[in-house]
């Protein structure tokens, strides 16, 4: 089986801790992983501000990065959904097809490649689960409020195998953060009053920790959590998982 | 009561936001009907199989819909209910007008109907010197403080009952300083039902107009628009194209999803049937196309066409919810407004597709299963494409197209943001160079990129 | 003409025809019609009384409805004893109607026209009384539009609850514009 590590952008820059354990934690499953070197974004700053029809050079990068992978795996849901939505190439459509149908979030592909049962990892503190909203209701990570289906969410049952780990009950358990891409800036008010109810909502369950598959939607909360000096600490999932 | 010289979504939100206490409350508000929603969706196990069956109705209708069109004209027609039909919000106004004229009316009352929010109905017919109310509660709030309804179910959603009460005392002389919801209320119907009962003519809306039996069915939970249609010698229906269903077996469908959606109530206190003027009086049904028919001919859009104006996908928006109704200074607000508005004007409505984070929750909450979310992103092409965007936003796409776009430029223009950051932490903190600071740290700046890690790890 | 343009743009316009799904609703599944119905009325912000015969239903009136004066009702009474009250439907402070059938699931009465007697009726009255045979109770509304088809040609409404509103700050307030309570009398041998 080979592996391919998308690392989103963003990521690779300011948050290589997350991809490191990512790594570390696919690598500990016994998995041969491959970070193929020439790739770069997804293109979804693009898009989903309007630019799509600017993708297309992101979207070759990444057919010629990931070509010939069995499986390609990405700590972050809205960077995969946008792939599997987006990812085109009039010149090989066939391949960006066939990439389309392999690219996973780390969570799904923890759950329904692999079918990770238990995992040897300790984490003593009281957790809040940020459900990112593109891998959750985009991905179907986990069953989203408004619908009347019967719960599930890969991310919590991937927490609940962490020894001492405590997940804290949340008011609104899968409401936006409020960091949309590009949202973040054009629309700051809205963006960072919505964080900030997010961030009550942990408060009031006291967590002391918060997690989730998105490192956008962190980042925006960590820098209104870190804004305020709170005593929330901001780790994405991969970072409890691998129990780095 | 329009919106001529609006603030865009952003700089109206951030006003609205100004006030955090009350945002709170705004939130709180109508995650409470979000919430009671949930409640009566979960209560029906077939709940998803409804959404299911209520979308595929509106798309099979749709897809014949001027026959349906003509099939509700034969039908209401031959049971001596007038049919109008009118291209434009002008050509609307001007058939209500005229009606109003030919029986010398001076005074009526209105029923909740978005589509002569959209048409601007009453300011037409209040400049031809004719006096309309508005007999909803909340809607009668908002026309009396004169603004228009912040939201399609709940119109006065962003008043507090201190502040209606300060309304009711200037223009129904309630007791100064009275802000219990009972008394108000009371106060409301005793001055409606003098208007009721000295109506000329009155309007409604359509909330379902079936094709098979021509009958029009509206539903209310005041009993407003029985009171006022039937206490007057003139009906008028007011509808947009899209209101037809098929058959009568179908309001089963749409009436179990419409109220639960709206405010998780099982069914409104009234669902009233029209299907022929009452005995001595005059029934009209105005039917209205407004740029729709040009909604129905965008394949990405016309689905909106669906829309049975629960208001859930409001509700349940965490921006709608933190913006307040007017930031979409447009009749209709909120996620659905924001993808029909475009159609009526790109240029004015070219904000409203971009304020959202495109979560995703009005996609799942909608009972007629419109991919809102999903149009709001396409919403954001077309306006790119049509040169509705700034350009200095276009140019910015540009360069950072060209350097997520090579694995050269990306590493190089990396290595420097990440030096830039260092050095000039407070340059990039600056609020207003970067709104990302006025609230929020940035991420602390690691030493290396992964790629570079990964590298020196692995060699090569 | 508008009408002609208006089809005509959605004729140019419209997408490929789309089936109707084939099974439109969902089969009920109540084992109790009568206490689901009653539940539903008392959600709606109605009151339930259950009698055998409709023999006792006016006495019941009065002694739910204590000091009402103007009470029309129209199914236990001679037309002698209210004709007069009808001149002034504003002044009716209890109107009593039939119900042709009833919804378990979300409480509605359905009134066709005759059985308003006159449109205007179960609106502007101060309080409505509303009469159920048990038998006519169905499961939910698909079961109450297959029953109903035939039976609408002109007006009819289904009723749950008493007027009410919440447009003031989302608080409930029962007595809108519409009648400001709702008495159901469900009439059966069993119940």
């Amino acid at each position: 089986m080979r592996v391919a590590l998308f690392v989103p952008c963003y990521v690779d820059q300011f948050y290589p801790k997350v991809a490191i354990a990512t790594l570390k934690l696919l690598q500990r499953l016994g998995l041969e992983v491959e970070f193929p070197a020439g790739q770069t974004c997804c293109g979804q700053p693009m898009a989903n501000g309007g630019f799509e029809h600017y993708t297309a050079g992101c979207n070759s990068n990444f057919i010629k990065s990931f070509s010939g992978y069995d499986h390609i795996v990405c700590p972050s849901g809205s960077c995969v959904l946008h792939l599997k939505d987006h990812l085109h190439d009039e010149k090989q459509e066939a391949e960006a097809d066939r990439i389309r149908s392999r690219v996973y979030e780390l969570c799904e592909f923890l759950t329904d490649i692999v079918d990770l049962q238990s995992l040897d990892v300790s984490f003593p503190h009281k957790v809040a689960l940020h459900q990112g909203c593109h891998g959750q209701r985009g991905l179907q990570l986990s069953a989203s409020s408004e619908r009347v289906v019967p719960f599930f969410s890969k991310p919590l049952r991937l927490l609940q195998m962490v020894h001492g780990l405590e997940l804290a009950p949340l008011d609104r358990p899968d409401e936006c953060c409020g960091f949309g891409g590009t949202f973040c800036v054009s629309e700051e008010a809205v963006s960072s009053a919505m964080g900030l109810s997010r961030i009550a909502d942990y408060q009031q369950h006291e967590a002391t920790v918060l997690t989730g598959t998105d490192m956008s939607c962190l980042m925006h909360q960590e820098g209104l959590i870190r804004r305020k000096q709170l005593p929330i600490k901001v780790m994405h999932i991969a970072e409890i998982l691998s129990g780095s | 009561m329009t919106y001529n010289h609006h603030k865009d979504h952003s700089a109206a939100a951030a006003e609205f936001l100004v006030n955090k206490e009350r945002v709170q409350w705004h939130d709180d508000a109508l995650w409470f009907v979000r919430s009671k929603r949930d409640k009566a969706a979960f209560a029906l196990p077939e709940w998803e199989g409804l959404r299911t069956q209520a979308s595929a109705i509106k798309d099979h209708t749709l897809s014949c819909l001027d026959e349906y069109l003509q099939q509700f004209e034969q039908n209401a027609a031959r049971n001596g209910i007038h049919i109008h039909w009118a291209l434009d919000a002008q050509e609307h106004n001007d058939i209500v007008y005229s009606i109003l004229a030919r029986h010398g009316a001076r005074k009526i009352v209105k029923s909740k109907s978005m589509l002569t929010e959209e048409c601007h109905l009453n300011d037409h017919l209040e400049q031809k010197g004719i006096e309309v109310v508005d007999t909803d509660l909340g809607e009668r709030i908002v026309q009396l403080n004169d603004e228009p309804p912040s939201h399609i179910v709940l119109p006065a959603i962003h008043i507090k009952k201190e502040e209606v009460g300060a309304i009711f005392h200037k223009h129904l002389g309630t007791e100064a300083g009275a802000s219990d919801p009972q008394y108000l209320t009371n106060a409301a119907r005793e001055h409606l039902r003098q208007k009721f009962l000295t109506a000329d003519i009155a309007i409604t809306g359509v909330n379902f107009a079936v094709a098979e039996t021509g009958s029009i069915v509206v539903c209310t939970n005041e009993g407003n628009a029985d009171l006022g249609v039937h206490l007057a010698k003139v009906h008028i229906a007011c509808m947009g194209i899209e209101k037809i269903i098929p058959r009568t077996e179908h309001l089963g469908v749409f009436l179990r999803l419409l109220a639960r959606s709206a405010t998780g109530q099982a069914i409104t206190t009234y669902s009233s049937h029209f299907q022929r003027p009452a005995a001595g009086s005059e029934m009209h049904v105005v039917i209205v196309d407004n740029g729709r028919t040009t909604q129905l001919g965008r394949e990405a859009f016309r689905n909106s066409l669906k829309c049975i104006r629960c208001g859930a996908c409001l509700n349940t928006c965490p921006v709608y919810r933190r913006s307040g109704g007017h930031s979409y200074h447009n009749a209709v607000a909120g996620p659905i407004g924001a993808i029909l508005a475009p159609n009526l004007d790109m240029k004015k409505n070219a904000d409203l597709p971009f304020a959202s984070t495109l979560c995703g929750s009005c996609t799942d909450v909608c009972p007629v299963k419109i991919d809102i979310h999903d149009q709001l992103y396409q919403w954001r092409q077309v306006l790119v494409q049509e040169g509705y965007v700034a350009t200095g936003k276009k140019a910015g796409m540009k360069v950072m197209a060209a350097i997520l776009s090579s694995p050269g430029r990306f590493s190089m223009a990396g290595k420097l943001a990440r030096k830039m950051l260092k050095w000039f932490p407070r340059l990039a903190m600056n609020g207003k160079l970067n709104p990302w600071g006025r609230q929020r740290e940035l991420p602390e700046v690691p030493a290396e990129s992964f790629r570079e890690w990964y590298k020196r790890e692995h060699g090569k | 003409m508008s009408r002609e343009k208006i089809l005509e743009a959605i004729k140019k316009n419209k997408p490929a025809p789309k089936e109707l799904p084939e099974v439109i609703g969902f089969a009920s599944t109540y084992t109790n019609l009568t206490i689901t119905f009653a539940e539903s009325i008392r959600k709606a912000g109605g009151e339930l009384i259950t009698v055998q015969d409709m023999t006792s239903i006016p006495a019941r009136i009065r002694q739910a409805l204590p000091g009402m004066q103007r009470i029309a009702d129209l199914v236990n009474e001679s037309p002698d004893t209210y004709r007069h009250l009808l001149n002034d439907p504003a002044s009716l402070e209890v109107v009593v109607l039939k119900g042709r059938l009833a919804v378990a699931e979300n409480g509605a009465i359905w009134l066709h026209e005759s059985d308003c007697v006159n449109r205007v009726y179960p609106f502007i009255t101060q309080h409505l009384v509303l009469i159920v045979e048990q038998h006519t109770l169905v499961g939910n509304m698909h079961e109450a539009y297959v029953i109903m088809g035939n039976m609408m040609n002109s007006y009819g409404v289904f009723i749950a609850g008493p007027s009410k509103t919440a447009d003031i700050e989302q608080s409930l307030v029962i007595g809108a514009h519409g009648a400001r309570s709702l008495l159901v009398f469900l009439v059966g041998p069993g119940v």
